[in-house]
C-alpha cells in the first residue's frame, strides 16, 4: 500500500530568516495511521505541516501525498486532505451552516453532498442547536468544532491538525479526540501537532519529535519510550529536547 | 452597514451635492444676490448708476440711507446681512462729467465745435468701492466685480454720449436716441457644443450624478479591501487554497460580485437622478443616447474600483489600516482626478498627476457620454488607460498575493 505521506530529504528555509526552517527531513506516515509531531516552539512543526499541505512552496527533496507529489498536482493532493490550522479558519460573520455549505462547495462536492454532510457533521459535532447563529457569537470550543466540520466536509483520506484542541476545555477536548479517533477507525490518516502531551499519547500510535527544523526521534510511541526508557510522552520530549527556554 | 456604505451614503452624497451644486447655479443664474448700497453721491450720474445696478438683475439691492461709515457696512457684512456692499463715492458724478467732457472735448477738437472748457489738472477718479465677506468664494467676487465694471462702463459711455450729443447739437439727446446708442444690439446666445448636436444646456444633476456616482463606486474600497484584509486575517485564504478549487477563482468570483454591486449602485443613483430628482425641484438626469457605451463604461469603472479595492486588501495588513488608506485615498484620487475640482481649471504641474487618478479617465469618459453627447467611439482614449489601470491594478494585487504567500 502507497504510503499516505513520503517525504525525502526536504529542506526548506524562510527568506531573509533566521529562522532554520527544515532541514534534511525524511519522513513516512501510514495509511491509517494517527501520527504525532511534536517539538519545542520553533521546533518547525507548522512549517512542516504546510509544506506538507502545499501552503509552502518548497524547493529543494520531495513531498508525496498518496503517492502524488505535493507542488506538481496541487489539484488533486487538494482533494486528499482535510486541514485544520491552529487558527479559526472560517467566516465568523456566517453560521455552521453557512460555512459548511460555502468550504463545502470549493472542496467540489454537490449540493445533495452538502446537505448530508452538514447533517452528519452537525449532528457528530453537537453542532445543531446553533447551526444557524452566526459562529462570531460562539464560544471557543464550539469555533475549533466548525474548524473541524469545514475540514473533514470532503471525507479526505488524510486530516492534517495544527493544534486542534488548544483554548478548550476538558469535555470539548475529550469530544474532539473521541471523534477523531472514530475518523481514524474509518481509515482517515490523522496527521497532528500539539503541545497537549497528555493528549498526544491518547490519540497517536506513530510519533515524531523535530527540533530546529531536523528529526530528532521517529517510530511508535510505545517502542521509543521502551528505547529512551520514560514512562510518558512528556519526559521523553524533555530528555529529547532539552528544559532551555526556546522563546 | 456594508448596504448602507455601499448604497445610502452614496445616494445621499449624490442628492445633497447636486442639491447644493444646483442652488449654487441658480444663485448666480437665477437667485439675485444680496447687496448693500452705500451712494455717497445725489448727482445725477449717481443715481443712474444706482438705477443701472438694480436693472442688472443679478443684485437684490439694500439701499442703506441711515449709514455714513464704512466701519457699519463692515459690521453689517460681518453679521451677514448682506456678504456684498458697494458703496458709491461722492465724487463719482463729478468724475463721470468730467471724463465724458474730456472725451468729448478731445473728439470734437478738430471740429471747431469746442465743449465747455475743462478744468485743467487731471484728478484721479475715486472708485467705487467693494466690500465682500470673506466666505465669498472667488468666482463669486469675480462674477459680482465684471457685472459691477460693466454697469459703470455703461453710464460712463452714457454720459459721453449725452456731452457729445449736446455739443454737437446745442440741446439735450432725446431719450430714445440716447437708449438706442448705449444699448447693446448683439445679443449673447450659449450654445453648449454636442457631439450629438442636441444643444441641451447641461445642468447640475448632469454634472454632480456621473461624477458621485464614481465616487461611491470607489468607495467599495471600504467593504471590499476590508473583506480580503479579514479573509487573510480569520485564515479564510489559507483554508481555500487547502481545497480544490483554484483560489484564483475565489478572487475572480469576489471581482463578479462587487462589479455587480458597482452597477446596482450605479442604477439605483442614475434612476434617483431621472425620476426622484424632479420632485425634489432639481433638474431631472438626462441618459446618454449610447446606453450601451453607458453600461461598458459603469462596468470597466465598476472594474477598476474592485481591481483598487483589492489591491488595498492585499497590501493592508489591518481592517483599520484599509479602511482608513482606502478612504483616504478615494477623496485624493477623487480631488486629483476632477471630480472636486474640475480638472480644467488644474494648474500644469497637475496634469500629470491627474491622469494617474482612475476616477479622471471613468469621469471623463461619463462626461463624453452625458454632457458631450458622446458615443462609445468617442470615449474609446478615455477607456483604454482607464484599463491600463485597472490591468496594472490587477498585477499589483496579484504580485502581492503571491509575495505574501496567499497563492
Amino acid at each position: 500500500m502507497i504510503p499516505a505521506i513520503q517525504i525525502n530529504n526536504l529542506s526548506f528555509s524562510y527568506k531573509g530568516s533566521m529562522q532554520r526552517g527544515i532541514q534534511h527531513l525524511h519522513l513516512q506516515v501510514k495509511q491509517g495511521d494517527r501520527f504525532g509531531i511534536f517539538g519545542p516552539n520553533g521546533a518547525g512543526k507548522t512549517t512542516l505541516m504546510n509544506l506538507m499541505t502545499g501552503l509552502l512552496p518548497y524547493a529543494s527533496g520531495s513531498v508525496q501525498l498518496m503517492g502524488y507529489e505535493v507542488k506538481e498536482n496541487r489539484k488533486k493532493v487538494n482533494t486528499l486532505f482535510g486541514f485544520v490550522p491552529q487558527d479559526f479558519a472560517f467566516y465568523h460573520e456566517l453560521s455552521p451552516r453557512e460555512n459548511m455549505e460555502f468550504f463545502g462547495s470549493w472542496a467540489g462536492l454537490v449540493k445533495k453532498q452538502i446537505d448530508k454532510r452538514i447533517e452528519e457533521l452537525l449532528n457528530i459535532l453537537q453542532l445543531q442547536d446553533v447551526r444557524n447563529k452566526p459562529v462570531n457569537q460562539f464560544s471557543g470550543g464550539m469555533k475549533r468544532r466548525v474548524n473541524i466540520a469545514i475540514a473533514v466536509m470532503h471525507e479526505p483520506p488524510v486530516l492534517f491538525l495544527d493544534e486542534p484542541t488548544v483554548g478548550v476545555d476538558v469535555q470539548t477536548r475529550f469530544a474532539i479526540i473521541e471523534y477523531l479517533k472514530i475518523l481514524n477507525d474509518k481509515g482517515t490518516t490523522l496527521v497532528y501537532t500539539s503541545h497537549q502531551l497528555k493528549e498526544a499519547e491518547e490519540l497517536c500510535n506513530q510519533i515524531m519529535l523535530i527540533d530546529e527544523g531536523k528529526t530528532i526521534a521517529a517510530g511508535s510511541l510505545s517502542e521509543l519510550l521502551l528505547e529512551h526508557r520514560q514512562g510518558g510522552l512528556e519526559g521523553l520530549f524533555l530528555n529529547l529536547t532539552g528544559r532551555a527556554y526556546r522563546d | 452597514m456594508g448596504l448602507t456604505l455601499m448604497f445610502l451614503m452614496p445616494i445621499i452624497l449624490a442628492i445633497v451635492i447636486a442639491s447644493v451644486q444646483n442652488s449654487t447655479f441658480e444663485l448666480v443664474n437665477e437667485n439675485k444676490i444680496p447687496v448693500l448700497l452705500l451712494n455717497r453721491d445725489t448727482a445725477a450720474p449717481a443715481k443712474a448708476l444706482e438705477q443701472a445696478l438694480a436693472k442688472v438683475g443679478m443684485f437684490s439691492i439694500k439701499k442703506v440711507e441711515d449709514i455714513r461709515e464704512t466701519a457699519a457696512i463692515e459690521a453689517r457684512i460681518n453679521t451677514k446681512d448682506a456678504l456684498v456692499a458697494i458703496v458709491i463715492p461722492e465724487h463719482y458724478s463729478t468724475d463721470v462729467l468730467t471724463k465724458a467732457k474730456s472725451v468729448t472735448s478731445e473728439a470734437l477738437k478738430g471740429l471747431d465745435l469746442a465743449a465747455d472748457t475743462i478744468a485743467s489738472g487731471k484728478r484721479e477718479a475715486s472708485p467705487v468701492q467693494l466690500y465682500y465677506h470673506p466666505v465669498l468664494q472667488q468666482s463669486f467676487r469675480k462674477s459680482i466685480d465684471g457685472t459691477l465694471q460693466s454697469t459703470l462702463q455703461f453710464i460712463q459711455t452714457k454720459y459721453i454720449v449725452k456731452d457729445m450729443y449736446q455739443a454737437v447739437n446745442a440741446e439735450d439727446i432725446p431719450s430714445s436716441l440716447e437708449d438706442q446708442i448705449v444699448s447693446n444690439q448683439t445679443p449673447v446666445v450659449e450654445i453648449p457644443v454636442s457631439k450629438n448636436n442636441s444643444r441641451q444646456i447641461p445642468n447640475a444633476t448632469q454634472h454632480n450624478i456621473p461624477a458621485w456616482t464614481i465616487f461611491a463606486m470607489f468607495f467599495i474600497v471600504i467593504s471590499l479591501g476590508s473583506s480580503v484584509v479579514r479573509e487573510k486575517l480569520n485564515g479564510s485564504i489559507i483554508r481555500l487554497r487547502t481545497l480544490p478549487t483554484h483560489f484564483g477563482l475565489a478572487i475572480i468570483s469576489k471581482q463578479i460580485t462587487y462589479i455587480t454591486v458597482t452597477l446596482f449602485q450605479a442604477a439605483v443613483i442614475f434612476s434617483i437622478g431621472i425620476w426622484l430628482f424632479p420632485f425634489m425641484d432639481l433638474p431631472a438626469l438626462n441618459l446618454p443616447a449610447d446606453m450601451g457605451g453607458l453600461l461598458l463604461v459603469t462596468l470597466i469603472c465598476g472594474w477598476c474600483a474592485a481591481s483598487f479595492a483589492i489591491c488595498i486588501g492585499v497590501f493592508s495588513d489591518t481592517q483599520e489600516q484599509a479602511n482608513g488608506f482606502g478612504a483616504v485615498s478615494i477623496v485624493l484620487l477623487a480631488a486629483i482626478g476632477g471630480l472636486l475640482v474640475p480638472s480644467f481649471v488644474m494648474p500644469p504641474s497637475f496634469r500629470f498627476i491627474m491622469q494617474l487618478s482612475p476616477l479622471h479617465w471613468c469621469l471623463e469618459a461619463y462626461y463624453g457620454l452625458f454632457l458631450e453627447g458622446g458615443h462609445l467611439s468617442d470615449i474609446w482614449l478615455n477607456i483604454i488607460p482607464l484599463l491600463v489601470i485597472t490591468v496594472l491594478l490587477q498585477i499589483i494585487a496579484f504580485y502581492g498575493l503571491k509575495r505574501k504567500n496567499l497563492i
